[in-house]
């Protein structure tokens, strides 16, 4: 074994007390010494086979999952409470929106859009594309789809515009945050899932719905926060020098100032919402996403296309009429 | 308080920047120099032992070149810059003790501010603009509004109300800023090379609108500038700056007749001598009229009593009180008048 030398230097070789019973390797066998070309690096599996006491990999996963699992029932107790109005939003948003006749609810969009964009081309966008998925029978996925992206957008924006103030204010909780949002947004989308499966019952709605929101909620927390520190020095001093209080400033001059900034992330994170929510229909969120997943498991290349194109189309329909709103924000805002 | 009362007082000011402004503090000594300060101690001396009294109903003028200082010192009188040491007052009260509320209501009731770049709030209208003063004292009503249109359109901008900065050229805009200063009816306006990002035929005309307005509303002025003819035009007492420190102040015709220092003298070179100096500043005191050919007012300018009197090179005139044209103050010389046209030599070094 290529590192027992160093456990028999270190006069350790009591405490290894491998019992070589059976599983000795074949070079083992032949009483061969390894040549320096196959020196393995000397990895947690490569000392265990030197020495028995260092723990393998796999134990040192299966620690992690113990830990974890140890402090589970605490995190639970904590955060179960706490997330539930997640859950209820979730459930009410999907079942308000589910139940409502399309021929009521559609009309509702297309105006809702047309108010957001004062757009005319916009809003026949968004018409076009429910009249197909209507016409497809893939409205009510679309439409559970929608509403998982609404209430998370909504709840991303009311955390994350104050957390975006809030580093705006602070360079030391700025230096703090940063880390955390880089981590958010490069971390891969499987992996938030794996600690949440274990944290809820995968039946319930907060699972996805956390996931989608802390995938979601960086780029409105980082463009706040970036919109606000590029509000005009030379303004700031000025309205200083006029005695207005932190608090006018943030609400009269600071927020409507950042607000294309503002929204520029409202729009990354409407995007990024409905990225997440179709690798959530893996935790049971329905919605489009629990087509395409059929699609891959069952090999339906067509409802996989399908589903897929849905998609796509919704998401046209939440970047244009977001951009529009930002664009027509930006006009009545420029310098 | 009457007119010529010293509404500001500002006594040994230091404005050290660095690491520790506090711990080099006393290695500062009378007349030490900037350059030598920032090499012995890795500070930089902003404000070196300024003194400077700032009357009621003044134009103050603070001139320096780019570097002087002088836009730190005008932050420190509404405490924008917090000092390293010494004393602001206003109408005798301690401006640096005052606590986060008493400087609040200092800058929303007595001191407005008008900035080189404007520093007018994009997002808003005009009005909305011109407003922000009653409103940061929760004057939100009809009240405001009504005294922010009469400010408007007493300076041009009747009709203006409702566009948008942007659209607004760069003089417009600054009429913006002085009308927002003037809306929030302080006594005390301070402004920070306010025309100086102008287009000098615009620079000229917002000179004499603010000479204008300051003959029917007294302000105390505290005008910075980097140009020595707008100095001249608009101060009743002007401060010269360099380094953070003051290389002279006084009546400005004052400085121009009797420069303290190389760097004035310098400095005053390129003047025009027959458009700056009045009559008054070079006159010898007299009470009456005899001998005299013709009376001339104190404050008029030479290249004004050159103009009228073309041709003549002699005669004595009879100098009276600018205030009171029957009352003789002084006389002077037709030759003491071109005199006074040639630059003296320098005298310093």
């Amino acid at each position: 074994m290529a590192y027992e030398w160093i456990f028999n230097a270190l006069g350790m070789s009591e405490a290894c007390s491998r019992d070589s019973g059976p599983l000795m390797s074949l070079t083992a066998l032949r009483k061969e010494e390894p040549s320096l070309w196959d020196l393995p690096f000397p990895s947690l599996d490569t000392l265990n086979a030197a020495c028995a006491a260092v723990p393998r990999t796999r134990d040192f996963t299966a620690a992690l999952q113990d830990g974890f699992l140890y402090i589970r029932p605490a995190l639970r107790s904590v955060l179960d409470p706490l997330t539930q109005p997640l859950s209820w939003m979730l459930d009410g948003a999907l079942t308000l929106f589910v139940e409502m006749p399309w021929w009521i609810l559609v009309p509702l969009l297309i105006l809702a859009s047309k108010l957001l964009s004062h757009s005319y081309k916009v809003a026949s966008i968004v018409a076009v594309s429910f009249l197909f998925l209507l016409f497809v029978d893939y409205y009510e996925y679309a439409i559970q789809t929608l509403s998982i992206i609404f209430v998370c957008t909504v709840l991303c924006v009311a955390f994350g515009v104050p957390l975006g103030i809030a580093m705006s204010r602070s360079d030391r909780f700025q230096n703090a945050m940063i880390p955390v949002l880089d981590m958010l947004q490069t971390l891969p989308t499987f992996v938030y899932l794996i600690p949440l499966i274990f944290l809820f019952n995968i039946t319930e709605p907060k699972l996805y719905g956390l996931a989608i929101i802390l995938y979601a909620i960086v780029p409105v927390v980082r463009l706040t926060n970036l919109g606000i520190r590029l509000v005009d020095r030379d303004v700031m001093e000025a309205v200083t020098a006029f005695g207005l209080t932190d608090r006018q400033k943030l609400f009269r001059v600071q927020i409507p100032l950042a607000l294309p900034n503002i929204m520029a992330g409202v729009n990354q994170t409407i995007m990024m919402s409905l990225a997440m929510v179709v690798i959530a229909s893996l935790v049971s969120a329905p919605g489009l996403g629990t087509l395409v997943l059929d699609g891959i498991n069952n090999l339906r290349l067509g409802v996989g296309f399908l589903a897929g194109f849905g998609i796509v189309l919704i998401a046209i329909m939440l970047d244009r009429v977001s951009k529009a709103a930002l664009a027509r924000i930006d006009k009545s805002n420029k310098t | 308080m009457a007119l010529g009362d010293i509404k500001i007082s500002v006594q040994n000011l230091f404005k050290i920047y660095g690491p520790n402004p506090g711990s080099v503090q006393d290695q500062l000594f009378d007349g030490i120099d900037k350059n030598a300060f920032m090499q012995e101690t890795g500070h930089v001396l902003a404000l070196n032992n300024i003194n400077v009294d700032m009357r009621e109903g003044q134009i103050t003028v603070v001139m320096g070149l780019s570097g002087s200082g002088k836009s730190t010192l005008i932050r420190h009188l509404n405490r924008l810059i917090e000092p390293t040491s010494g004393q602001v007052f206003l109408d005798g009260e301690d401006v640096l003790a005052m606590d986060e509320a008493a400087l609040r209501d200092l800058r929303r009731r007595s001191m407005s501010m008008v900035f080189q770049k404007f520093a007018l709030l994009p997002h808003r209208t005009v009005l909305a603009n011109t407003i922000l003063a009653p409103e940061a004292r929760g004057e939100n009503g009809q009240a405001a509004e009504d005294e922010a249109r009469k400010w408007l359109a007493r300076v041009g901008l009747e009709g203006m109300e409702d566009s948008y900065p942007s659209q607004l050229s760069g003089g417009m805009q600054q009429r913006v800023g002085l009308a927002r200063a003037l809306t929030s009816n302080a006594d005390v306006m301070l402004m920070d090379e306010a025309f100086s990002a102008l287009d000098p035929l615009i620079r000229t005309s917002m000179q004499d609108l603010l000479l204008e307005l300051q003959r029917d509303l007294h302000k105390t002025i505290i005008f910075i500038t980097h140009d020595l003819d707008e100095a001249l035009k608009l101060a009743d007492h002007l401060v010269v700056l360099k380094d953070g420190y003051i290389v002279q102040q006084g009546d400005p015709q004052d400085i121009l007749l009797r420069p303290a220092a190389r760097y004035i003298e310098e400095f005053i070179q390129d003047i025009n001598r027959a458009r700056v100096l009045k009559v008054k500043s070079i006159m010898t005191p007299a009470t009456s009229k005899r001998g005299c050919i013709d009376v001339i007012q104190g404050h008029e300018t030479l290249e004004t009593i050159i103009n009228t009197h073309q041709g003549r090179v002699d005669g004595v005139f009879a100098v009276s009180d600018p205030d009171d044209p029957a009352k003789i103050i002084g006389k002077v010389k037709m030759e003491d008048i071109y005199r006074a046209l040639v630059r003296p030599q320098m005298q310093h070094d």
